[in-house]
């Protein structure tokens, strides 16, 4: 959390004064949201529900392996402001089977989305050159074959964008991205976390304080 | 298709016990659970899907008291009225289908109002799972929002363990419902199972932190500078079981303290610093000077909009400590300046050791002029009214008189529930049921049964509007058939009160579809051998209380009040609190 946003509530709606430079006027952005839980059927509805009920859109969600074995951890994105984030994850936090979750903003973190191509082998090999594509866009080809060819991009969502972009004259046959996985950049991860949470008498630092810890790092423990 | 096993053949499976292992079915090794976790009293209704468990059931009658309710959503009411009066957690039997989805608003109801229940629905066998197999539904999505956690067992070999979680769950941290739902051959299974275990630890959840001492310094500090501290307290403290510590806390500190409906109770009516409800229909002093105080402290409450009404005009002078053990709730509504998450047991007595010993005398004479006005205009008529028209107020003064203060009151939702929980004395903790923060009409008849077993030693009044009555009267035939000795009082203006007051104040008094019959009442309750009258004259009123409240079973008693009267004070919706209205 950026020490530097003001948190002023204006009214009901906890509108929220951010700095102009890092949200837009309605003090929304996007952030990220990382949530580390036990690998339970069922959970990511309880997840989801808390998203829905207050009429949120998720523009992309991931679920997958964590850094320790038998821990799930979701990556969520949507476009919020602060207040609404924070109590989100509050109320995400709250569910029995969730150990943690962080939320942050595009800054704190390393992200990527994977975007795949198919378009058809001839209409490229007669207009435009494969290797142009794959250098410019970073792109790889996947598989190429006499009717088409499968390009992959892993980036950010401006880069997947351009290919689809260059590749529109060329007859996109197809077009998919994955959701966002992100890592953060303050984490040391969660194993030692992980040891507090499977201790029996909970610790003063399991929880960091977000009342008394304004700035520290992400992981005080 | 296994379609063998939809037969259903009853395993003869004789229970064997060996100090550490148990051998025998699901059902059986559920209701060893049950017994394990001190679960003495089930509501529930039986059918297709949980019948190997009513099986089991019935071998075991001299340790579980099962009350056949009439509908599963009395049961889960029943659960509810069971909890809050007992401290304990309630449980609830119901089958798959129909019978698991009249649970829900009962577990809305426990979920938003923090009630620890266990519901059991059983579920048809794992291998019709997702075939609209007959009595199917999809239980546990269906209820996800509405449960603190719930768990679905498609394998005996779970059961003792999840039971043990759900256990633990329900009633640690902030309570609340869970539901378990098992399928039929899990239910069938035979096993052998280890020895029953209590679950007192999940990695993956917390009930409660370590407090920070840090932030009770902080709230001291503001506190012993206050000039003008306001204590705002819900049912947490009574979750909490800090009765004591809290009322350690106001008494060496002098704070005034105000409650919402859920925490009524938690100090008795009379005690001298306790000033009155909060709210929409609060008391007069309470909501005006939450807009004046300098320092709200706030105990195991959540802002509810009801309590707080315009948000962006409440308490905006005050600084404001937060003391709850859901750390969701601390910043949700209210900002604070100083949040304690914590257990209020806990926290409360480290906070009183650094609180100074004040009186606050001028502060308080504040809330008693207030509450002087509002004696004045609003309470003295509607308990000492002058006309012919009975009112609910003179009821619950009759009452407070004959019980001193020492009855269980359960309302329904509605002016009736208002005017109860205004004017009812109260001695003791757990002795207001009611439904706070889902409102849900036909709570009443259903959690008084539930209460009664709860708190069997003391009178349990239901009252109930003629509204709400008519939500859920089939549990006249539960009351019939198990005895539960409870007192229903009917308090009947023949319309359908709180809508009948907003359309009059609100929408130009255009009655719409407020206007509500009643069957008699009396008579309905002597169909079901229940023992009552009919009072509409004041003259009457106080024999009529009497002979219920002496009664030895249960009694109805049907009070005809004014039509058109109004619960006042009102903060009407999206106004502030300090615009509240005394007429």
């Amino acid at each position: 959390m950026d020490d530097t946003v003001k948190r002023n509530i204006m009214s009901t709606e906890n509108t929220i004064e951010h700095k102009i430079d890092k949200a837009d006027l309605d003090g929304k952005q996007e952030y990220t949201i990382t949530v580390y839980a036990e690998n339970r059927i069922g959970l990511l509805n309880r997840i989801a529900i808390i998203f829905s009920k207050r009429k949120i859109n998720i523009e992309s969600l991931n679920s997958s392996a964590s850094e320790i074995d038998g821990i799930h951890r979701f990556n969520i994105v949507i476009t919020e402001s602060y207040e609404v984030v924070r109590k989100l994850a509050r109320q995400i936090e709250k569910q029995i089977e969730v150990l943690k979750v962080y939320f942050n903003t595009n800054d704190e973190i390393i992200w990527q989305e994977l975007a795949l191509y198919k378009v058809s082998t001839d209409e490229i090999a007669e207009k435009v050159t494969v290797e142009r594509l794959l250098r410019q866009y970073g792109a790889s080809a996947v598989v190429i074959r006499k009717d088409y060819t499968v390009f992959a991009v892993t980036g950010h969502r401006e880069e997947t964008d351009a290919l689809v972009k260059a590749l529109e004259p060329y007859e996109l046959i197809e077009f998919v991205r994955s959701a966002r996985v992100a890592i953060i950049k303050d984490s040391a991860g969660f194993h030692e976390k992980l040891k507090e949470f499977e201790a029996f008498e909970p610790g003063e630092e399991l929880v960091e304080n977000e009342f008394l810890d304004k700035g520290e790092k992400i992981f005080t423990m | 298709m296994e379609t063998a096993q939809d037969i259903v053949q009853q395993p003869e499976v004789k229970a064997e016990t060996s100090k550490h292992s148990f051998k025998g079915t699901g059902s059986q090794v559920l209701l060893n659970g049950l017994i394990e976790e001190g679960v003495t009293t089930i509501f529930g209704y039986p059918g297709g899907a949980i019948m190997p468990i009513y099986d089991a059931l019935y071998d075991y009658a001299d340790k579980l008291e099962h009350i056949l309710v009439r509908h599963e959503q009395g049961g889960i009411h029943a659960a509810q009225g069971f909890a809050r009066a007992s401290g304990k957690v309630g449980v609830c039997f119901a089958t798959s289908g129909p019978g698991a989805t009249n649970l829900v608003t009962g577990l809305a109801d426990a979920q938003i109002d923090s009630t620890p229940l266990v519901c059991i629905t059983g579920q048809v066998f794992a291998h019709l799972l997702g075939t609209d197999a007959f009595q199917e539904t999809d239980v546990i999505n269906i209820t996800t929002p509405v449960t603190k956690w719930n768990y679905q067992v498609t394998d005996a070999k779970e059961i003792p363990e999840v039971l043990a979680k759900a256990f633990y769950i329900a009633k640690s941290g902030r309570p609340g419902p869970v539901l378990i739902d098992i399928t039929k051959n899990a239910q069938l299974q035979v096993e052998e199972f280890p020895e029953y275990v209590k679950c007192n630890h999940i990695r993956s959840y917390r009930p409660k932190p370590k407090v920070r001492v840090a932030y009770i310094e902080q709230a001291a500090e503001l506190i012993n500078a206050a000039k003008k501290p306001f204590v705002l307290f819900g049912q947490g403290v009574i979750l909490g079981g800090a009765e004591q510590e809290f009322k350690a806390f106001i008494e060496k500190s002098g704070i005034p303290a105000a409650w919402t409906i859920m925490g009524d109770g938690a100090i008795p009516t009379a005690h001298p610093l306790n000033v009155g409800m909060l709210g929409m229909h609060g008391n007069y002093g309470p909501n005006v000077l939450t807009n004046e105080c300098d320092v709200l402290i706030a105990i195991g409450m959540r802002f509810d909009d009801r309590v707080t009404g315009r948000l962006d005009k409440y308490a905006k002078q005050a600084k404001v400590i937060h003391l709850d053990i859901d750390p969701a709730e601390i910043d949700k509504n209210v900002k604070a300046e100083v949040g304690i998450w914590g257990d209020c047991k806990e926290t409360l007595p480290l906070l009183t050791n650094l609180v100074n010993e004040n009186k606050h005398e001028d502060w308080l004479a504040k809330f008693k002029d207030y509450n002087q006005q509002e004696i004045d205009q609003v309470i003295t008529p509607e308990l000492y009214p002058t006309g012919d028209e009975m009112t609910m107020g003179e009821v619950l003064r009759n009452i407070n008189e004959i019980c001193g203060g020492d009855a269980v009151i359960v309302t329904d939702v509605g002016q009736h529930q208002m005017v109860a929980c205004r004017y009812a004395k109260f001695n003791h903790t757990r002795s207001n049921i009611t439904s706070g923060g889902l409102g849900t009409m036909g709570f009443g008849l259903p959690a008084a049964i539930g209460a009664k077993y709860g708190a069997p030693a003391k009178t349990v009044i239901a009252i109930i509007g003629d509204g709400g009555f008519q939500m859920t009267p089939q549990e006249l035939g539960t009351i019939m058939q198990f005895g539960a000795a409870v007192k229903i009082l009917i308090l009947n203006n023949r319309f359908l009160g709180m809508v009948r007051q907003w359309q009059q104040l609100f929408h130009d008094k255009r009655y719409s579809f407020v206007n509500i019959t009643s069957p008699d009442f009396v008579a309905l309750a002597k169909a079901y051998y229940i023992e009552g009258a009919k009072v509409d004259e004041r003259a009457n009123l106080r024999k009529a209380l009497e002979t219920m409240i002496n009664h030895e079973g249960s009694y109805l008693l049907e009070v005809m009040v004014g039509r058109e009267n109004n619960v006042f004070p009102m903060v009407p919706q999206g106004m502030s609190v300090s615009e509240i209205r005394l007429k």
